[in-house]
């Protein structure tokens, strides 16, 4: 059952989400690759679940009662690494080995290589398919922990994906929510234009799923949200997250040229000149989490 | 001569010898496993009857689930089935799973590590009538280059249960290999069969040549060398149902005491059995090998038998290669 969210509790994890996101710049940074629009749009959605929602141990990682987060677009997990970091899975000092040799950090997530991630993922469109054999096994087995799988919309161009929604929708399983990360972006440009998903809401609604939709980045709403999606009976459900990509850094919001580069790779347009944009970047983020430390 | 400490059918030269699908062998390893461990689970996507999965789905409904013709789908969810404490089967013809959601299976079950027993149905140009779109002859190729997954090319039905029932005892990916057709039961409930061993099924004193078979191939590898020892050519014949990983230690023997060998595989030679093979000799003890096999070639529609002897899958192709590396090994 996931409380709902006291105002005392909602400024500590709008405060964790800003610290996420410098956490996010400097593995980046550290890594010189990797992706930086989806997981600062993601960070406030991590923080209300590895600070609020979740019932976890994260020094018992493989407790059988946990709830499941599972990452399908597994190119994000630099938000996912802060978030494990911060909650205390492993040492803030590891991040800095993200995507080197030798790192548990995969540059996209493996299972077996850090305890606490739950499925292997990079390859999209598979991550609904295995929370369902996980809510499965849940179901089986009697237990009442919750899967909860995070999406993107790009990746809602896998026909996999529909084939998990069919499947779910088949066998009823509303031990399972799937969050999407709307942020409009994909690799080459924006979804709408690379292959158009709306209606997304009545395309989730017609495969007879129970469709919410929220500000991803009004973290009581999303509590709330997630709060009704567990009550739902009969029914996978699905919350469909709007998301501003590159959310926190000016220069980086609503902009698909950082979907998949880090900061001082490259010059792009709006932006400071390489060898500019972390410094930047991190000193925004700074001046965001003094105004919240002001309350 | 059929080597009888293995305890092989007696009378498996007979015209009446009896024939069964590695399939159905599949379908009572998998309700054996189902009865003896209520972890066992079975996916299905749309060809459950031909599968065989049908026994275990009538058995055990709750544990059994449709996907319907969806195979990423099914390698996916049986992926989170497999990382939950469960045990999961999925069922479908190769050319779709391994083929169709090959990457898939890489990354879900196989780099996941997630205890998943992977059977591919209808494969090889036995399948017959259906043609080259559903007769898989890659299979092996894709899936052996995985690391960390085990495969099993069964050459019989009562072997197709056996290691079925094995594959239980592993906690981790496997790969199952079946056939569609009838094919000859050559070995008996009391062979033995241990998954990462070979055995010698036609043992010569001093063989000129070995013959390793896998699959259901070996009953005409058992031929050529009946056929052969009237000619006073004198070869043996190894058993290989697990290709991977390879016995290593009758494989060298063998070749270090015959000095020549054959591979034989319903499948293309490229990727398959007889490269795992030779990738080991030519690099523990090279001799010259000959490969029965698809020669960069896709079958076409057929009776099984007719398939067979066109592609030069049989005892006659067989024994050509038997005297063609020979011939090798003296030059």
């Amino acid at each position: 059952m996931i409380d709902e969210i006291s105002d005392e509790k909602l400024l500590e994890i709008e405060k964790k989400a800003v610290r996420i996101r410098e956490l996010i710049i400097e593995q980046l940074v550290e890594a010189g690759s990797g992706h930086t629009a989806g997981p600062l749009g993601m960070a406030d959605i991590f923080a209300a679940f590895y600070f609020h929602i979740l019932n976890h141990d994260p020094k018992n990682p493989d407790w059988e009662d946990r709830d499941r987060l599972i990452l399908s677009n597994g190119h994000i997990c630099p938000v996912r690494y802060a978030a494990m970091a911060l909650a205390g899975y492993f040492p803030q000092e590891e991040l800095k080995t993200f995507r080197k040799i030798n790192s548990r950090l995969q540059g996209h997530p493996h299972r077996t290589s850090l305890p606490g991630i739950e499925t292997t993922s990079g390859p999209l469109g598979e991550g609904i398919s295995q929370s369902i054999g996980m809510a499965l096994s849940a179901k089986m087995d009697g237990k009442n922990h919750h899967i909860y799988c995070f999406t993107s919309d790009g990746e809602h161009e896998e026909g996999n994906t529909w084939e998990a929604l069919m499947f779910a929708a088949k066998y009823k399983i509303d031990n399972l929510c799937v969050v999407i990360d709307r942020n409009n972006i994909q690799i080459d440009g924006f979804t709408e234009d690379v292959m158009p998903l709306e209606v997304l809401s009545s395309k989730y609604a017609s495969f007879n799923w129970q469709v919410f939709e929220v500000d991803a980045h009004n973290i009581r709403m999303v509590v709330d949200t997630v709060r009704e999606a567990c009550a739902v009976h009969q029914k996978p459900s699905v919350i469909i997250a709007h998301t501003i990509p590159g959310k926190g850094v000016s220069f980086m919001e609503n902009r698909f040229e950082w979907h998949g580069i880090p900061p001082d790779t490259a010059d792009v347009a709006g932006a400071p000149p390489k060898g500019e944009q972390a410094k930047k970047a991190l000193a925004e983020l700074r001046a965001i989490r003094e105004k919240l430390d002001g309350n | 001569m059929l080597n009888t400490t293995l305890k092989l059918k007696d009378n498996v030269f007979d015209k009446d010898v009896e024939q069964r699908s590695t399939r159905e062998g599949y379908g009572e390893g998998l309700l054996a496993v189902g009865k003896a461990d209520d972890r066992v689970v079975a996916l299905s996507a749309d060809v459950t009857g031909s599968t065989k999965t049908d026994l275990f789905a009538k058995e055990f409904p709750e544990r059994f689930f449709q996907c319907g013709v969806a195979e990423q789908d099914m390698a996916a969810i049986a992926a989170g089935f497999g990382v939950s404490g469960k045990i999961a089967f999925i069922s479908s013809y190769a050319t779709f799973s391994p083929g169709k959601n090959w990457e898939t299976i890489r990354t879900t079950i196989v780099y996941n590590q997630s205890n998943v027993k992977i059977a591919g149905h209808h494969t090889g140009i036995v399948t017959g009538a259906d043609g080259a779109t559903h007769q898989a002859t890659e299979d092996i190729a894709i899936i052996r280059t995985l690391p960390d997954i085990q495969v099993i090319v069964p050459c019989d039905s009562i072997e197709a249960k056996k290691a079925t029932i094995a594959s239980v005892s592993v906690d981790g990916p496997i790969y199952l290999r079946f056939t569609r057709d009838k094919t000859p039961v050559m070995t008996t409930d009391e062979t033995p069969f241990e998954i990462g061993k070979a055995y010698e099924f036609w043992k010569e004193e001093k063989p000129e040549v070995v013959i390793f078979g896998t699959g259901h191939l070996l009953f005409h590898a058992l031929v050529a060398a009946k056929e052969l020892e009237k000619e006073k050519i004198a070869v043996s014949v190894v058993n290989v149902a697990t290709v991977k990983p390879l016995d290593k230690t009758v494989i060298v023997n063998m070749a270090k005491k015959a000095g020549a060998a054959v591979c034989v595989e319903d499948h293309q030679i490229a990727g398959g059995f007889g490269s795992a093979v030779a990738e080991l000799l030519a690099s523990e003890y090279p001799v010259p090998i000959e490969f029965i096999g698809l020669a960069d070639t896709f079958a076409e529609s057929g009776k099984p038998a007719e398939l067979i002897e066109k592609y030069g899958l049989g005892s006659n192709a067989i024994k050509k290669a038997v005297k063609k590396v020979i011939a090798r090994k003296k030059s």
